[in-house]
């Protein structure tokens, strides 16, 4: 027997409709003339309400921004480190972006927040926030007035797990788990905490936002996380050593495929490093998010056209290498240049990458297994450098007088100054980075030990260090 | 009863199987190896390293047959395998001392 719905349906519409009279129902009838006290009660609570929808709106961007830089560590960064190493070692490539993902986030919790964003001095923060007492969800005014301040501090989280697993591809196939762990959990507390705070915390020595002695333009971390941990790793790189039967014997990445995924996810995640670096869903961030993309398109070209006139084709690993490249050059400039300075600095990022990596490592010997330097401190350098020219206070009047007049940001406004302070934030980011990583490799060196020995090397990270298989195929089943 | 090893291009495969049913050899093994002859490699290149390529893929087969289909069996492999330019492989014939199925023990060329 067919039921018959539709006068089913039409009951449940008429019901539904009547149902929506109740409220009006409820609501008070309207008088003839309202009293000033109940015009400015409701004023005050549209005020309120519009608070609340901007904050709203500020909220699910930056929810979903830090949901998008957590997906460029893994697994991001995670597929595309691994796909560049060998078949034997791609589980403890992965494993160590992975591993940042659990540690960082236990240290971020429980100092490294209070470390890097809390009131201290001009290099450091201090332990206001331990176990990120105070840090609820009223905003914090000093860094973004429309979000909750755990929403501020999830996201930074964020870039300091990327930080430290980017130094990965340095040691890549040859270091102990346990010396890495060490590592990293010293570099957090030594370089990235006193970095971050330096550039973005209260008080901060770099600080452009809130009145650094020496402002760098550092939008989303192209010092703070490109230099730092790029840098570090040349250092790692030179300290523990070349790989063994490096360059003689013959490495090639595993699987370009693997890498071409991770590559792919980090542009898509960058916009997240970038745009939500605005900390507010709005024009500041859609200014960050174009820039972003155009530098990492240009990039893509500028390296597809080194390559082709060095080797006579282009390759996908050319390519999506590019656009890293150039997605790191655009970190320090995305919420300060418009959008075709954001070409021009994609461009020449694919380009001077492109022969760091191809050119100036083969010159000089080391083993940067998987061009962390090449691209990160290379381009991570070349792009806050090119902040300071590129940087318009038509996209973001970041220096203001004690009058509240927009101050001209970097060279194309007239700031000839502005490029010194970048080469100071720099220079000071390459220092920590080398003193620090070279005290820190001592003591682990000294303790752990850093590189596993040649036997292990030799079978691979994967059984040595974790008795696991990547891919257990060619064993029957 | 002799064993016939060839060694030939990928590419060649399918032929080579066909040939071979058409004449009724039906049991055979084939294995993905990598080698060379006189056949160049390529050079691949990543990030500006180069590294050459010299073990070329090719596919092995294998089987095991009566020394009276010898003569049938090498000329069909040469006939679907051939495409006359360097790389294009080559045969092995070899003394098989015995052969035993599995399943019921026969000995022989019964057993092939």
């Amino acid at each position: 027997m067919r039921l018959n719905l539709i006068p089913r349906r039409w009951a449940i519409l008429w019901f539904l409709f009547s149902c929506s009279h109740l409220w009006a129902l409820a609501a008070p009838a309207v008088s003839s003339a309202p009293t000033a006290d109940v015009q400015a009660q409701r004023i005050s609570n549209l005020e309120q309400q519009t608070a609340e929808a901007r904050s709203s709106a500020d909220n699910a961007w930056m929810l979903t921004s830090s949901a998008l830089v957590l997906m460029m560590t893994g697994p991001g960064l995670a597929l595309f480190y691994g796909g560049l190493v060998r078949k034997k070692n791609v589980l403890s490539t992965m494993l160590q972006s992975f591993a940042m993902m659990a540690v960082i986030s236990i240290l971020w919790a429980l100092v490294g927040y209070s470390l890097s964003f809390g009131s201290g001095n001009s290099f450091i923060g201090g332990f206001h926030s331990l176990f990120l007492r105070g840090v609820g969800l009223q905003p914090e005014a000093d860094y973004s007035a429309t979000i909750p301040q755990q929403t501020f501090m999830i996201y930074q989280l964020m870039f300091a797990i990327i930080t430290p697993a980017l130094i990965t591809g340095a040691f890549a196939e040859r270091m102990k788990f346990s010396a890495m762990l060490l590592f990293m959990i010293l570099w957090s507390f030594l370089v990235y905490d006193p970095m971050a705070h330096m550039v973005w915390g209260k008080g901060g020595l770099l600080n452009a936002a809130l009145g650094g002695h020496f402002p760098t333009l550092d939008f989303a971390g192209g010092t703070v996380v490109h230099v730092t941990s790029g840098v570090s790793a040349l250092v790692c790189a030179l300290y523990l050593g070349r790989r063994l039967g490096y360059p003689r014997e013959a490495m090639p990445p595993h699987s370009v495929v693997l890498s071409f995924i991770g590559a792919c996810m980090l542009w898509v995640g960058w916009f997240g490093f970038n745009a939500g670096s605005a900390l507010a869903a709005g024009g500041l961030a859609t200014s960050a998010f174009v820039a972003t993309h155009f530098a990492a398109a240009a990039a893509v070209i500028g390296w597809c056209l080194a390559e082709w006139w060095r080797n006579g084709k282009v390759s996908a690993l050319g390519a999506i290498s590019g656009a890293v490249a150039g997605l790191v050059a655009i970190t320090p400039a995305a919420g300060f240049v418009g959008p075709m300075p954001a070409l021009l600095i994609g461009l020449l990022a694919g380009a001077f990458c492109y022969y760091m990596v191809a050119a100036v490592k083969a010159r000089f010997g080391y083993d940067d297994s998987l061009d962390a330097f090449g691209v990160h401190g290379a381009g991570g350098t070349l792009g806050a450098i090119l902040t300071g020219i590129f940087a318009s206070s038509a996209v973001n009047p970041i220096f203001r007088d004690a009058h509240g007049n927009v101050l001209p940001s970097g060279m194309i406004d007239g700031n000839f100054h502005q490029i010194l302070n970048q080469l100071v934030g720099i220079a000071i980011a390459w220092t920590l980075a080398i003193v620090g990583t070279l005290i820190i490799l001592k003591i682990v060196d000294v303790t752990v030990g850093l590189r596993v020995s040649e036997e292990h090397e030799v079978m691979g990270l994967d059984l040595s260090q974790h008795g696991e298989e990547g891919y257990y195929w060619d064993v029957s089943a | 009863m002799t064993k016939i090893e060839a060694i030939i291009q990928p590419s060649k495969l399918d032929a080579v199987k066909n040939a071979l049913h058409e004449i009724g050899i039906e049991g055979m093994t084939v294995i993905e190896v990598r080698g060379h002859g006189r056949q160049k490699g390529h050079t691949e290149v990543y990030r500006g390293r180069e590294y050459t390529v010299d073990l070329i893929p090719k596919i092995k087969l294998e089987m095991v047959i009566a020394d009276a289909l010898v003569e049938k069996v090498e000329h069909a492999i040469v006939v679907a395998a051939q495409t006359g330019k360097i790389g294009d492989g080559k045969i092995f014939r070899s003394r098989i001392d015995d052969a035993i199925r599995i399943r019921n023990e026969e000995r022989g060329e019964n057993a092939l």
